[in-house]
C-alpha cells in the first residue's frame, strides 16, 4: 500500500535531476554516472519567465487568501463558540459545506456567478475563492483550540476593565495563536495545491504553479515540471513541518 | 544569654503569629458591634443592593428567587449554599456576567443592570484563578493599570505595592505556571485589589487548596480586607471557611435566602430547618404545635411533648419542625433537671475521645444525635440501654417546615 502511494512521489525526486529531456531512468542514471544528473530543468524552470509569473500568482494568490480565510475564520469561530450563539449546528455546517462539496461543483457554481460580476479572470476572484476554500480549516482548528480555551480568563479581562477588543487581542488572542497559525498554514496551502478553480476561473493573467504544471503535462512534456514538483514536495515537508511545531506548542500552552 | 536567643525569637514569632488572627477577629466583632448598634440608618447607602432579583436561563427554572440582599460598605459578607442553590449566579450578576431576568442591583445607590463588567470597577477572585497563563506575574498585575492609562513607573509602585499586600515581592518575573496553586492564589487576589477597587468579589477562591494553606489563607484575605478596609462578597460552600471569615452569612438554598445573619446567630438561632442542618449539626423532631406562650410554645411530636422556644409563626395545630443541637443534649441524673425529659433508648454509641456519640430513639426519631463530654464521671451508656435524657427548653427551637415541604 504504502508502495504505491509513495513510490510514484519519491521516484520524481531523482527524475528531476535528470540531464537528458525523458520521464525516465536513464543508463547513465541507473549507474548513478555523475554526468547523467544536472540541474538544468531546476535552470530552465528558474529562467522561465512563465513559471517565475505562476510562482509569483501562486504566492500573492496564496498569502491573500490566507489573510482573508485567516480573519474571517477566526472571527467566525469566536462567534460560534459563544454560549449565546443560535443556530450553531446550522451555520457550522454552512461554513464548512466548501470542504465537503466536491470542488468542481463550487468551482463551477462560482465560475458562473462570479463570471456574472466581473470576477471571473481576476486576482480578487480567485483570492475569494481560495479563502473559501481555506477558511474552513481556519474554523476548526480555531473553534479546536477555543474549546481548551478557559472563558474565565476573559472574564477576568472584563472585570480589570478591558473592553472587548483589548481583551482579545491581549489575553485571548495570545492563548489561540498557535490554532490560528496553523489555520492559516493549511488555507494557505489549500490556495497554494488548488488547481480546479484557477482552470475555471484563471485566466492567463492568474496562472498559478499547479495550473502551469497541469499545462507544462498537456503540452510539452518536459522534466521541468519533475523540478517543480520536487520543490513543491520539499514546501510540503517545510509546511507539515511547520504545523507540527504549531501542535507542539498550543498543546504545551494548554 | 547567646544560647537563648534562638528561642526567644521562635517565641517572639510565635507570638507574633498568634495576635494577627487573634487582632483580625477581634476588629471583626468590633465592627460587628458598630453595625449592630447603628441598626443601619436611613441616610446610609448601602454599597451593594439586590431587590427583586430572579434569574431563570430557560424562562422556566427559577436559579434565584426574588433576592433581596443588602451589603454594609466594609462588610465581609459570605454567600453560603450547596452548589446548584443559586449563590455563584448571585455574584456572577453583581460581577456584570449575568443579567438578572427581574429586579434591580445597586452599588453605591445607583443601578448597575445595564453597565457592562468593565465598568463597575469590580475585583473579582475566580475560583480556578484565571491569571493569565502567557502573562507574567508582573504582567498581570499591570494589565489593569494599563486598561485605566496609568504611566509606568505609576504601575510599576503600584504593582510593587500589591505584590507586598500579599507577600509575594520579588515574583513580578515569574510566570503563572511556575507558582504553587496558593502563590497563584495570592498573585489573583493582588490583580483583584491592584487598581484600588473598594468592592471585590470572590468565587470559591480558596476550593483548589489543600486543607492547611486553605485555613493559612482565610486569615491571609481577612487581613488584607481589614488593611483595606474594603467590602468583600464571597462565595463558599465549606460552612467552616463561612462561619471564619464573615461579619454575616447569607445561606442559600434553591435560589432563596434562607437566613442571613452573623456566623453566631446562624448557629445558636437558626429561623429555618434547613440552616438549623445546614450549619453544624442538628437533631430534628416533627410535630404538631399544640400551645403558644408568648415567646415558647409545646409542640405534640405523638411521642411526648417538646416544651420549645418559638421562632415559628404557625397556630396551633399546623406542623412544625423542632432543632436540638446534640451538644445540648445532655443524661437526667436526677428527674427535673431539664424542662424536656423524656425515655431514650440508645441505638448506638461511639467513643471520640474528647465526647461520646450516642444514637438514641425519642420523640419519633430513631436517629436523634447526642454529644456528651469526656468530662464528667457518667456510668457506661451501652446499645440498647434505656436512659433519661433532657434539654433545656432555650436549646431547642420550634420552626416553620421548609417551603419544599409546605
Amino acid at each position: 500500500m504504502f508502495t504505491f502511494l509513495i513510490a510514484p512521489i519519491l521516484v520524481i525526486v531523482p527524475l528531476s535531476f535528470n540531464a537528458e529531456p525523458y520521464f525516465t531512468f536513464t543508463e547513465g542514471m541507473l549507474r548513478l554516472d555523475p554526468d547523467a544528473y544536472s540541474l538544468r530543468w531546476y535552470e530552465t524552470v528558474a529562467g522561465d519567465a512563465e513559471w517565475r509569473r505562476a510562482l509569483l500568482n501562486s504566492l500573492v494568490i496564496g498569502f491573500s487568501a490566507m489573510a482573508l480565510a485567516t480573519a474571517l475564520g477566526t472571527l467566525a469561530a469566536l462567534g460560534l463558540s459563544h454560549p449565546a450563539m443560535p443556530g450553531r449546528p446550522l451555520v457550522m455546517g454552512l461554513l464548512l459545506s466548501p470542504m465537503v462539496t466536491p470542488i468542481i461543483i463550487s468551482a463551477a457554481g462560482m465560475f458562473f456567478f462570479y463570471s456574472d460580476i466581473g470576477l471571473a479572470q481576476t486576482h480578487l476572484g480567485l483570492i475569494l475563492a481560495h479563502a473559501a476554500l481555506g477558511a474552513p480549516f481556519v474554523v476548526i482548528t480555531v473553534t479546536a483550540t477555543l474549546a481548551g480555551f478557559d472563558r474565565n480568563l476573559t472574564r477576568a479581562a472584563a472585570s480589570l476593565g478591558a473592553g472587548p477588543w483589548r481583551s482579545f487581542r491581549r489575553v485571548q488572542l495570545p492563548l489561540i495563536a498557535p490554532g490560528v497559525a496553523s489555520g492559516a498554514l493549511f488555507a494557505f496551502a489549500t490556495s497554494f495545491d488548488e488547481v480546479v478553480a484557477v482552470l475555471f476561473m484563471g485566466g492567463l493573467e492568474q496562472r498559478t504553479i499547479p495550473r502551469e504544471m497541469w499545462a507544462g503535462i498537456r503540452e510539452e512534456i518536459s522534466p521541468a515540471i519533475l523540478a517543480v514538483a520536487t520543490f513543491l514536495i520539499v514546501f510540503s515537508l517545510l509546511f507539515m513541518g511547520a504545523v507540527q511545531w504549531l501542535r507542539g506548542r498550543s498543546a504545551q500552552a494548554g | 544569654m547567646a544560647e537563648d536567643s534562638p528561642k526567644a525569637d521562635d517565641a517572639a514569632q510565635a507570638s507574633e503569629a498568634a495576635p494577627v488572627a487573634a487582632q483580625v477577629r477581634e476588629a471583626a466583632q468590633a465592627d460587628d458591634a458598630a453595625q449592630a448598634s447603628d441598626a443601619a440608618p436611613a441616610d446610609e447607602v448601602a454599597h451593594v443592593e439586590f431587590e427583586g432579583v430572579s434569574k431563570s436561563y430557560d424562562g422556566i427554572q427559577q436559579v434565584v428567587r426574588g433576592l433581596d440582599l443588602s451589603v454594609r460598605r466594609g462588610e465581609f459578607l459570605t454567600l453560603l449554599g450547596p452548589s446548584g442553590s443559586g449563590k455563584t449566579t448571585c455574584l456572577m450578576m453583581l460581577a456584570g456576567f449575568e443579567a438578572p431576568s427581574a429586579g434591580t442591583i445597586r452599588i453605591d445607590g445607583r443601578a448597575v443592570q445595564d453597565l457592562p463588567p468593565r465598568k463597575r470597577n469590580i475585583g473579582m477572585v475566580f475560583q480556578n484563578y484565571a491569571l493569565f497563563p502567557h502573562m507574567t506575574v508582573g504582567a498581570n498585575l499591570s494589565f489593569p493599570l494599563e486598561v485605566r492609562g496609568l504611566d509606568e513607573a505609576e504601575r510599576a509602585e503600584r504593582v510593587q505595592r500589591a505584590l507586598a499586600l500579599v507577600r509575594l515581592e520579588g515574583f513580578e518575573g515569574r510566570r503563572p505556571g511556575e507558582l504553587s496553586g496558593g502563590q497563584q492564589q495570592r498573585v489573583a487576589i493582588a490583580r483583584a485589589l491592584v487598581f484600588e477597587p473598594n468592592l471585590v468579589l470572590m468565587d470559591e477562591p480558596l476550593g483548589a487548596l489543600d486543607r492547611r494553606l486553605r485555613e493559612e489563607m482565610q486569615y491571609e484575605i481577612l487581613r488584607i480586607q481589614r488593611t483595606l478596609d474594603i467590602t468583600v462578597v464571597y462565595v463558599t460552600h465549606d460552612q467552616q471557611e463561612a462561619m471564619v471569615m464573615s461579619n454575616r452569612v447569607a445561606v442559600f438554598n434553591q435560589g432563596r435566602i434562607q437566613q442571613i445573619a452573623p456566623p453566631e446567630a446562624l448557629y445558636e438561632e437558626p429561623e429555618r430547618p434547613f440552616v438549623a442542618t445546614f450549619i453544624g449539626e442538628n437533631n430534628l423532631l416533627h410535630g404538631r404545635l399544640a400551645a403558644i406562650d408568648g415567646n415558647i410554645c409545646q409542640v405534640d411530636t405523638g411521642d411526648g411533648l417538646v416544651q420549645a422556644y418559638r421562632v415559628t409563626s404557625g397556630q396551633p395545630g399546623d406542623p412544625v419542625t423542632v432543632a436540638v443541637r446534640p451538644e445540648r443534649v445532655g443524661l437526667a441524673a436526677k428527674a427535673g433537671h431539664f424542662s424536656n425529659e423524656f425515655d431514650a433508648r440508645i441505638e448506638n454509641m461511639a467513643f471520640l475521645g474528647d465526647h461520646l456519640r450516642l444514637r438514641a430513639s425519642v420523640c419519633g426519631s430513631d436517629s436523634f444525635m447526642i454529644k456528651i463530654p469526656n468530662i464528667v464521671g457518667h456510668g457506661p451508656v451501652l446499645k440498647g440501654d434505656r436512659v433519661r435524657i433532657g434539654w433545656a427548653t432555650m436549646d431547642c427551637r420550634a420552626l416553620d417546615l421548609d417551603e419544599e415541604h409546605a
